[in-house]
């Protein structure tokens, strides 16, 4: 007699795991909703309570405070809340840009020097990197302001700099390139001849003209195309030297103290952490690539360039972005020195005068969050083109 | 004089015309630790010498210091008539002309065979791209993977990575191949193919000094064999006496262990 | 004897040694003090050049350091007075004095004098809770877990906030200040952050897609946002979302964004090491029939833990260091207190700012350094009895 095919066993509804997993999800999302209504049923209640009005109006409002320094045309009498967001969104930007270009100098210097083979330069890097990222970064914030740049001296004894700044405590004084007239025909050549340097290590690197070729043309033409569009086009570009005078400094380019203390904390601090990224990356090439690339015959450059450098890179780059998320972010600690970054002025100042905590705070961090995800997301699309080949 | 005994079948050759290196009273140190003691080699060239014996013997050390991956504090070493001493311009000079391969085969995982083998004969001796990818599918024929061409290390079997490792190798065009322990570090079946690969090199006149146990490719194809221990030199002698007449103590408390 | 003339060594074709080679030491010059010269410190010219610049730049920063730390630091005195620079002490260095006279105040605040004993005696409990899980080898380290995680936490806001039915009178929050403060949220993030973190971290591996998008929502939102704009939410929004009679103080506030912001942080280090279990450890007790928490709580979270122990150190090192922000939601911790006195008249003289400074520097220094040598410690002890 043929056995009668077996059929699924009954299982009780509530004991198939399925069912449970299902009923757990419906469950949190259901406390999820519940809480969120909840909270904002209470929110709204207290905001009326205080009499504190909702809804992004206050963004056009005039805002009617100062800062200190502006890249963007902005007046305390005219210019809106919203306009003020701006002004210290690009005051943050500025920060970590030029933050992010000093640090990854710094770090990449000193993370070299850990693994010198000369014994001091080794050990005092280490110790440099040791010391910074022991200490809390708001307390080297407020070290750099107050006990350094606000003990530098007057106008009248100004530190003078090579090549023509001055370092006093009211700033630090650049000289600045002016563009004057036409000077924008030499910006596009600048920037044309950038391009065509970039095309030119494409090319090199993927071997169709020689190494050597390449760089000879990539510095005539960044030489070059901007002196001759200067030469064609008869624009003025000229160095303006700061001028100074017994109360005050004219000309060039001024960062204020609070920039200078900011930048300072960030690019040591950062660097240092850098630093170990650095280290931890040429590290992690093994032994045996250097040893094979010597016994080939490659000189120290080349071994270096194109078998200890490619590969350490690999193992440097994720957390190396992640450095510079966290000197975005870091950042925001201007607040510890009144320098007018995003955080200082909208949820300081245009918070304290609005009063409209939960807009403002939430745009902020949306603000910091775009910075991060599209970083992260990069980050990821980059990390899987270059994972290693494997079976 | 040290009491050495010169066994005859020694012959007085002119050295430097025809020696591949020349090792004399060669001694090094691992700071207090002396790891080479007093080692006397000569290798000619088109010969072909296994170095084995158990580990810690020194028999990496002492190949390593023929290309300057090992520095040693005493003693003379020339190869391909150049001393090697503290002279970078010698050093790399000796670098183009030895080639080695390596018990963890460390080919550059970023680079495509072609690339690996393309690297060197590019940069160092500055033959042109199409020349030298001519002669690396050339090599990667004769090491039999010549489809391998463009996967990356990663996507080859332990056998083929060591195979473009010896191409790789024979790109540079070496007059010497030193081997350290180039099958340890593969699975048993696929040691077969690395060692078939060597006995071809070997037949086609190579000169070569291998660091292995594999005692069959002694037999088959070396024309001395050296016994390494502690440092020294114990024992030297054709592959058949070697193996059947041994007459150190130690080398045949050696091939008892390893020949079980 | 060998009757070859030979020019160089000879081509043995048979050799057998009949005497061992000597033992000879090494040459003098490649080992020792000399060798250790030469090669570390004078190895290539560009070595010989950066060690004579290495040994000019101690020269030139390390006598004046000196000098201004110890040589010429004031140690005693009531006010700015003794840290001024007069005919018969031109050179003043670090101002100690200043350091000296605040010190009460740095460590306990405001908090009323009579009760600092209960101050020291929450410093005490912490410092056995700390010893007791740090020390590998202690006795029943469950018991210190819980001990720790639990009864301390408890304890210690009784302790300090007080307790009137004991006879310990309340201290509002806004009274206490400097180390103590700092040593609060320190301890109030690593006692939460464990925890939480590790339920983040088993939300985020779960199969359950709105468990784990919550979970991975929270942490990355966590993650991607300053540290002062979740203290600055904590410390402004709180107070919005919960009924008035409920009105948290300010202190719970920055505890609360402290705690959830380190949470995030050790989630991701909790997961790192979750993942370094092999699936075969989940697999062979789910095999002899253990449920998920139970085999979460006897095979997979103690190798897990143990793993990233190191991580989980230097997470707390950074929390250690984070405790400074609170100073921007008005909280007087140690920083803030050193802050605070340095812009006391009666002690203002050019060096009262870098010898507080200093001060702090030294203190959080000695803290975060000692804690990540011993998680570097315990990173090796830990990869030592791995190897077989």
């Amino acid at each position: 007699m043929a056995n009668a095919p077996a059929s699924t066993p009954e299982v009780p509804f509530l004991r198939d795991p399925r069912v449970r997993s299902v009923l757990w999800q419906a469950l949190l999302i259901l406390l999820l909703i519940a809480a969120a209504v909840g909270l904002f049923l209470l929110a709204a209640a207290n905001l009326q309570r205080a009499h504190i009005t909702s809804g992004f109006g206050f963004w056009n409002q005039p805002a009617g405070f100062d800062i200190s320094q502006t890249l963007i045309d902005y007046s305390s009498s005219t210019s809106t809340y919203g306009r003020a967001f701006w002004v210290g969104l690009c005051n943050t930007l500025l920060v970590a840009a030029v933050g992010i270009v000093l640090a990854t100098i710094v770090g990449f210097t000193i993370g070299i020097a850990r693994l010198s083979t000369n014994w001091l330069v080794a050990h005092l890097a280490a110790g440099y990197v040791q010391l910074i990222r022991n200490v809390p970064l708001v307390l080297q914030l407020l070290f750099w302001y107050n006990a350094v740049l606000k003990a530098l001296p007057n106008f009248g004894d100004s530190i003078h700099l090579p090549g023509g700044g001055y370092l006093n405590n009211r700033g630090l004084y650049l000289p600045a390139v002016d563009f004057g007239g036409g000077g924008d025909v030499v910006l596009a050549a600048l920037g044309a001849a950038i391009a065509i340097m970039i095309a030119l290590v494409v090319l090199a690197r993927r071997g169709r003209i020689a190494a050597g070729l390449a760089t000879a043309l990539a510095l005539a033409g960044l030489i070059g195309l901007p002196v001759g569009a200067a030469l064609v086009s008869g624009a003025q570009v000229s160095f303006v030297f700061p001028q100074l005078s017994r109360f005050n400094v004219r000309g060039g380019l001024e960062m204020t103290p609070e920039l200078v203390a900011l930048l300072t904390g960030l690019v040591i601090y950062t660097g240092a952490f850098i630093a170990e990224t650095v280290r931890a990356g040429l590290s992690a090439v093994q032994r045996g690539q250097v040893e094979a690339a010597q016994a080939l015959g490659l000189s120290r450059l080349l071994t270096l360039r194109r078998v200890i450098i490619p590969q350490a890179m690999r193992v440097i780059i994720p957390p190396l972005t992640s450095q510079y998320l966290n000197l975005t972010k870091n950042s925001s600690l201007a607040v510890a020195i009144g320098y007018p970054d995003l955080v200082q002025i909208f949820t300081g100042t245009v918070l304290n005068q609005t009063g409209q905590a939960v807009e403002i705070v939430a745009v902020t961090m949306a603000v910091y969050l775009v910075i991060s995800l599209t970083t992260s997301f990069v980050m990821n699309i980059y990390n899987a083109r270059m994972a290693l080949r494997e079976r | 004089m040290t009491a050495m005994e010169a066994v005859d079948g020694g012959v007085a050759s002119q050295m430097s015309r025809e020696s591949a290196v020349e090792i004399r009273g060669l001694n090094k140190w691992f700071g207090e630790f002396q790891v080479l003691r007093d080692v006397d080699l000569t290798l000619r060239r088109g010969e072909r010498i296994v170095v084995c014996g158990p580990s810690g013997s020194g028999k990496s050390t002492l190949i390593r210091c023929i290309n300057g991956l090992e520095v040693f504090q005493k003693g003379d070493l020339v190869v391909d008539g150049i001393p090697l001493g503290n002279d970078v311009k010698n050093l790399a000079k000796v670098r183009r002309e030895v080639g080695m391969v390596f018990q963890q085969f460390n080919l550059f995982p970023h680079l495509t065979v072609m690339e690996n083998c393309t690297l060197a004969p590019i940069n160092v001796r500055k033959i042109p791209q199409m020349q030298a990818e001519e002669i690396a599918l050339k090599f990667l024929k004769r090491v039999r993977i010549p489809e391998q061409a463009d996967k990356y290390p990663g996507q080859l079997s332990g056998g083929q990575q060591q195979r473009v490792a010896i191409a790789r190798a024979l790109c540079m065009s070496p007059k010497l191949m030193l081997f350290d322990e180039p099958t340890s570090a593969l699975d048993p079946e696929m040691v077969k193919e690395v060692l078939d690969t060597m006995v071809q090199l070997a037949v086609d006149g190579m000169t070569m000094i291998v660091v292995t146990h594999e005692m069959g490719f002694a037999r088959q194809v070396a024309d001395r064999v050296v016994f390494m221990d502690a440092g020294q030199i114990v024992e030297i002698n054709t592959p058949t006496e070697f193996f059947t007449h041994p007459q150190h103590e130690r080398t045949k408390l050696f091939l008892s262990q390893i020949l079980k | 004897m060998s009757s070859v003339a030979a020019i160089g060594t000879e081509h043995r074709l048979v050799f057998v040694r009949t005497a061992p080679a000597p033992s000879l030491p090494p040459p003098f010059a490649s080992t020792g003090v000399i060798g250790w010269t030469r090669a570390n410190l004078f190895g290539t010219p560009f070595n010989a050049v950066m060690t004579v610049l290495v040994v000019l730049l101690f020269i030139w920063v390390v006598p004046p350091l000196v000098r201004f730390l110890l040589v010429d630091a004031v140690w005693t005195g009531s006010d700015r007075q003794a840290c001024l620079a007069t005919v018969a002490h031109p050179e003043v260095g670090a101002c100690w004095a200043f350091v000296r006279e605040h010190l009460a105040y740095f460590t306990y605040g405001s908090y009323p004098i009579d009760g600092r004993w209960r101050v020291d005696i929450f410093f005490a409990m912490l410092a056995v809770g700390m010893g007791w899980l740090l020390w590998l080898n202690a006795p029943h380290r469950g018991l210190g877990a819980l001990y720790f995680f639990g009864i301390f936490p408890i304890v210690s806001f009784f302790l300090l906030y007080g307790l009137p039915a004991l006879g310990l009178e309340i201290v509002d929050t806004s009274r206490w200040g400097g180390l103590m403060v700092t040593v609060v949220v320190a301890a109030v993030g690593i006692v939460f952050s464990l925890p939480l973190g590790i339920l983040l971290a088993l939300g985020r591996r779960s199969h359950m897609p709105a468990l784990k998008t919550v979970s991975v929502v929270f942490i990355e939102f966590v993650r991607g946002v300053p540290l002062v704009t979740v203290l600055f939410m904590a410390s402004v929004m709180l107070p919005l979302f919960l009924p008035p009679a409920w009105s948290p103080d300010k202190l719970v506030r920055a505890l609360v964004g402290v705690a959830l912001f380190s949470s995030a942080y050790m989630a991701e280090v909790v997961r790192a090491g979750l993942q370094a279990i092999p699936r075969g450890q989940w697999e062979a007790a789910s095999a002899l029939g253990l449920g998920y928490w139970q085999t979460l709580r006897f095979v997979v979270l103690p190798p897990a833990l143990r793993i990233t122990i190191p991580n989980i150190l230097n997470t707390y090192v950074g929390l250690f260091k984070d405790t400074t922000l609170v100073f921007f939601v008005g909280i007087y911790d140690f920083l803030k207190t050193i802050e605070a006195a340095r812009e006391d008249p009666t002690w203002a003289t050019p060096v009262t700012s870098v010898s507080g400074y200093a001060f702090a520097a030294l203190f959080y220094f000695t803290c975060c350094y000692s804690m990540s040598r011993y998680a570097t410690s315990i990173e090796r002890r830990l990869g030592r009895s791995e190897r077989r």
